[in-house]
């Protein structure tokens, strides 16, 4: 290489090396201890109140027991069949019924986001649908379906499909037209240009999406397992309602630790997942 | 001493990679119809490096679209002999991908099979290689057009059409990346169409300067720039050159008011 060549090579490296910021990389258990002692110190801060309202003498113990005896139930009751199967059997429903809501809604978000004449249609009405409280339904889920679980189900599904869908329609709508454009420049038509540049780039959002399906759809259960109770099938639902005809305060409130348990698992999965979407795109520090 | 030349007769067509004849291209129609190109001629030689200038309006960039076949022609003809690559000002990068995988990506919508040590081949050339598996916000702005220069050549383009792809960037980095996008086009037997506002960087770079008026976009003079490579922006040839060209430039802006 000339004299040119090299000097110009130096420019570029040394540029190069300027412009990029300073790696300052913690080790991972750092960072874990980072993201989770705000959380432990608020859930320490809940349990102290919790105690200190008991303490206070406001209500029976046997009403509002104190948090020790709550967690000494929910480690007996961690011991019973049947709080296992109870668990299983809501997740399978949650599953089940946010997998359907998660197919229906792709399709009906895909649809829309392609179609003016769809959108106008069709648009506002995701919009409403997202904000109606799904409880609203369920007197017409159990008269179009019976005390079943199609009609939890149903109503599991029209409570999470809108938000899927409008995840979905919102991120197709804000691709930047550059990359629109830069995909078309490239040769990218079609199918091609779906697969490889109009999804891709909608997905920080789509995932979004989910994740705020995914909290209508549990709480739309929760809501139809304590309204359409079916015999001899226990569920997470079942026994809060149970527990609460039991006045069997330490379960009830047992049960419902789970319930914020999963709710809480399963938005940290897909967090973690929406937060790896943004920080490998630039989205966020 | 002095370089420039008017343009009298263009070069034979035996050698032309861009011939454009008589295009016209309108916007809207009716009152608020605004003719962005108006009857716009121009061949560029195999191998040239060809500067497009204009104040604002001009349809600089509407010309690029049209040579690229992203716009429709409303009247006229362009013919390109040679596959035609654009960039723009944005790197316009995906941000989901690695620099690898961006390059790449560029050879898959061509249909043809992403080729590794090509890959590793583009990013030597634009001096990246330690930043394939990099992200592209890890990346300095002139290293991401970078980026998008060797994304567009993945495509095998033969003509490299360039819409001010330097004008976000800083001057240090726009004055080395000059350096490199001529030794590029050298080493590749690139033609390149470059547009810019900026009139300095055009006679810095180009074997000849286009002129364009604004409103409508038309050619209103052509300059040669016969001066020794390579150039340097702040040389006395190239800031001669420029203040000739800005003259006609700023007789154009005056026109029109």
């Amino acid at each position: 290489m000339s004299d040119r060549g090299t000097l110009l090579e130096k420019d570029i490296r040394g540029l190069d090396r300027l412009e990029l910021p300073l790696g300052t990389t913690d080790s991972r258990a750092r960072r874990l201890w980072r993201s989770a002692w705000p959380k432990l110190a608020a859930v320490a801060m809940a349990l102290v109140v919790w105690e200190l309202v008991v303490l206070s003498g406001w209500q029976e113990r046997f009403v509002l027991p104190p948090p020790y005896e709550v967690f000494e139930t929910l480690g007996e009751l961690a011991t019973t069949d049947r709080f296992w199967v109870a668990i299983a059997t809501t997740l399978r429903r949650a599953v089940i019924g946010f997998s359907v809501a998660m197919g229906i809604g792709t399709v009906v978000g895909l649809a829309v986001s392609q179609s003016s004449v769809l959108r106008r249609a069709v648009g506002s009405l995701i919009t409403g649908l997202q904000t109606m409280p799904s409880i609203a339904w369920f007197p017409l889920a159990i008269l179009l379906f019976g005390l079943t679980e199609t009609a939890i189900f149903f109503v599991v599904l029209i409570g999470a499909a809108p938000s899927i869908a409008n995840g979905l329609i919102n991120g197709v709508d804000h691709i930047p037209p550059v990359l629109l454009r830069a995909g078309r420049m490239l040769g990218a038509r079609g199918m091609t240009a779906w697969r490889h540049v109009v999804l891709p780039a909608a997905l920080p959002s789509y995932v979004g999406g989910l994740k705020q399906g995914w909290a209508f759809a549990w709480r739309s259960l929760m809501a139809g397992e304590i309204l359409v109770i079916i015999a001899a099938r226990p569920s997470i639902g079942v026994q809060l309602q149970f527990a609460r005809e039991l006045s069997d305060s330490d379960g009830l409130q047992a049960f419902m630790i789970v319930v914020l348990i999963i709710g809480i698992l399963v938005d940290i999965i897909f967090g973690a997942v929406e937060r790896r979407l943004r920080r490998n795109r630039g989205l966020v520090a | 001493m002095t370089a420039a030349v008017r343009v009298t007769e263009s070069a034979r067509a035996t050698d032309r990679a861009v011939e454009v004849l008589g295009v016209s291209k309108t916007y809207g129609d009716g009152h608020s119809a605004v003719a962005a190109l108006e009857d716009v001629s121009l061949s560029i030689r195999r191998g040239e490096f060809v500067c497009l200038v204009g104040a604002s309006g001009c349809g600089k960039s509407t010309l690029l679209n049209l040579i690229a076949g992203i716009y429709r022609i409303d009247k006229g003809s362009i013919a390109a002999k040679g596959r035609v690559g654009l960039m723009f000002q944005e790197p316009a990068l995906f941000p989901w991908l690695t620099v690898e995988r961006n390059i790449e990506t560029a050879m898959r919508f061509r249909k043809a099979r992403p080729d590794r040590s090509r890959v590793q081949e583009l990013l030597r050339i634009v001096h990246l290689e330690d930043f394939g598996k990099s992200r592209p916000h890890e990346l300095s702005g002139g290293m991401q057009q970078r980026t998008a220069l060797a994304r567009t050549l993945a495509q095998d383009a033969d003509i490299l059409l360039m819409d001010e792809p330097f004008g976000a960037l800083d001057a240090m980095t726009r004055t080395v990346l000059h350096d490199e996008l001529e030794r590029i086009w050298q080493e590749a037997g690139l033609t390149v169409i470059f547009v810019t506002h900026d009139v300095r960087e055009a006679v810095r770079l180009g074997d000849r300067v286009v002129l364009l008026s604004s409103r409508p976009g038309r050619v209103v003079d052509e300059f040669d720039v016969d001066l020794l490579r390579p150039r340097r922006l702040d040389s006395p040839e190239v800031t001669e050159i420029a203040a000739q060209v800005t003259e006609r430039l700023l007789e154009q802006v005056r026109s029109h008011v």
